[in-house]
């Protein structure tokens, strides 16, 4: 198999993934009225683990098609997503009515953004140093 | 209305976090998807600082909390240096674990915010989410540490093993299994905190048997679980973005763990329960007194200049001692020079080489050698039969054909380089110690092998000169 083949290959994988998720989104979303209907605290539950699962198998075929040679950028890059945990952060320092809710949100949110721009600037200067022979 | 303008662009944000990570298949694209997840965080943000009812003095706070911990990072992350990256990375991850815990505490102490329940009085699903959160955000944060300190060699690489750890780090996860079911019937403030305690002695703990080579899995394995402490805090506040972003970071973690594992014939629970290579100096010891036993032919830095100018094909092996010795800039100088004699240059990388994935890619990358040139193993291994030279720069363990071979070897199995195929070796190492794994090289011993005593620095860089005369 040669690399372009490979390459189709990859960015076809990539896609099928990726109409799944859309699909999957789809049909979460068509299930959320009949899981709203349910009522009760267990079933939101349910519509996040399934969203979760969903995720999971994205992320699986997603980072397959990744290149070895990108592995470092790709901890880089899930590095600086993950600390989208600053959402949380913001709620807790924006809404809290405690001092306690308001200090551990602050400090959640400082260190989270130091991941935020660390991570993603230093990906972007790794993947800046990958160039093409000639 | 509020509530679906943020859920819309919290889909936009996953779905921007996704194509951020397909990016990646090509160092092409791999710069827009980057670009994609700067822009999908970009939205996260805002979507949320937009959530009604936020006041003046909140917004201030978290203003200044983003101002401060942005400026950090962005210094930090344009002041690194490459061979640094993975102590920068598992730093970086010990603070996704940090926001973790610390969210956890903020939505535990004022759940309304989250609404999840009041004070004292919040949903037994929530509290569940909570603890899982708040144990593997805090398990993700000491492991890190430690893994920092290792990298940082703040403390000593080598496993610290000692009796019965195995059976108290065991014993620590059902204590934190109980205390965690007791959280969820009380809900009380002290089991909160014991959680949070346990755990951080627990993720100390894991990571302290593990030693340096097998550190690219530690570190892909806390990629892995500050992606699920993410996730458990998504699950906590019920929010998409958050749980989505956790999964695929989970997700990710967890394969580059499983790559290196197999890079290295071994199973995760091996690597896990670590120890592995302890003995690596007893058995140098044994070998370095007396010199070596066998015979090697070695040779000078103006010997392999020689050799190397009248070669047609030459593979460059790079391991983790060219990335102590710094000699990057230097090796690549030296594959211009052969391929301006003609020579066709290309570099050889094992997954497992460096202390993290892909490390030896970006350094290269740095050193400004085309990523084209750069092949992973399966890719350049039948190659190596036509190759004039190999030349083995910092690497040991990855190109041993012991493994191939010799059952008993600790490394049996392993995929390694096929060096020993090439008509010549050159071997740079400064002494006949054996590698990480304690084993003797078959390969120093090989007729077709020549050692060339030395740092990787200095001895590139001697060739270098008499590559110029």
């Amino acid at each position: 198999m040669n690399p372009t083949e490979l390459a189709n290959q990859a960015s076809a994988t990539a896609e099928r993934a990726l109409a799944l998720a859309a699909q999957a989104r789809m049909m979460a979303e068509s299930a959320a009225p009949a899981v709203a209907q349910a009522a009760g605290h267990a079933e939101p539950f349910l519509l996040l683990l399934t969203i979760f699962l969903l995720a999971c198998f994205v992320g699986y075929h997603v980072v397959w098609n990744v290149t070895p040679a990108l592995h470092s950028p790709l901890m880089g890059v899930t590095n600086a997503i993950s600390s989208v945990i600053v959402v949380g952060a913001i709620l807790a320092t924006g809404l809290g009515d405690s001092i306690a809710a308001k200090v551990f949100g602050f400090l959640a949110m400082t260190l989270a953004s130091v991941n935020i721009f660390g991570g993603f600037l230093v990906t972007r200067r790794m993947l800046a140093m990958f160039k093409k022979k000639g | 209305m509020a509530q679906t303008f943020s859920t819309l662009a919290y889909i936009v944000a996953s779905v921007l976090f996704i194509l951020a990570l397909r990016g990646l298949s090509h160092p092409e694209t791999s710069r827009r998807g980057n670009l994609y997840g700067m822009v999908g965080m970009g939205i996260a943000i805002l979507a949320t600082l937009f959530h009604a009812g936020m006041g003046v003095g909140g917004l201030g706070l978290i203003i200044a909390g983003l101002a401060i911990g942005g400026g950090i990072g962005a210094y930090l992350a344009n002041r690194i240096q490459m061979t640094a990256l993975p102590q920068l990375v598992a730093a970086f991850h010990s603070l996704v674990g940090m926001a973790a815990v610390l969210v956890a505490a903020a939505a535990f102490y004022n759940p309304e915010s989250f609404g999840i329940g009041h004070p004292g009085n919040i949903h037994a699903g929530s509290l569940v989410e909570m603890s899982l959160g708040l144990a593997i955000g805090a398990i993700t944060f000491s492991g890190s540490v430690i893994a920092f300190a290792k990298l940082q060699a703040l403390m000593s690489g080598a496993p610290i093993t000692f009796k019965g750890q195995h059976y108290l780090n065991l014993g620590l996860g059902i204590l934190l299994l109980v205390l965690v079911i007791s959280f969820v019937a009380t809900g009380s403030a002290v089991l909160f905190w014991l959680i949070a305690i346990l755990a951080f002695a627990l993720g100390f703990l894991l990571i302290i048997p593990i030693g340096g080579a097998d550190m690219p899995v530690v570190v892909s394995m806390l990629n892995s679980y500050s992606g699920w402490a993410a996730a458990g805090i998504g699950f906590t506040l019920g929010n998409l973005l958050l749980i989505v972003t956790g999964a695929l970071v989970g997700a990710s973690g967890a394969i580059l763990s499983y790559i290196m594992c197999k890079g290295m014939n071994r199973s995760i629970v091996n690597v896990l329960l670590g120890g592995f290579g302890s003995d690596a100096g007893v058995a140098s010891a044994a070998g370095g007194d007396g010199g070596p036993a066998r015979p090697v032919k070695s040779g000078s830095p103006e010997d392999a200049a020689y050799i190397m100018k009248n070669a047609g094909k030459i593979i460059i092996v790079p391991g983790y001692g060219m990335a102590v010795a710094q000699a990057q800039q230097v090796l690549r100088e030296m594959g211009d020079l052969l391929k301006k004699e003609g020579a066709e240059v290309s570099y050889a990388i094992h997954p497992v080489a460096g202390r993290m994935p892909g490390h030896m890619n970006v350094l290269l990358a740095e050193a400004n050698v085309p990523y084209d040139e750069v092949h992973e193993l399966e890719e350049i291994n039948p190659e190596f039969a036509e190759a004039d030279v190999a030349f083995v720069i910092g690497a040991n363990d990855v190109t041993n054909p012991a493994a191939k071979t010799d059952k008993s070897s600790a490394i049996y199995g392993m995929p390694i380089l096929d060096v020993e195929r090439a008509k010549t070796v050159f071997f740079i190492k400064r002494g006949m110690a054996s590698g990480y794994a304690g084993v003797e090289n078959e390969l120093f011993f090989r007729d077709n092998t020549m050692m060339l005593f030395g740092d990787a620095k200095k001895v590139t860089q001697q060739i270098v000169q008499a590559l110029q005369h």
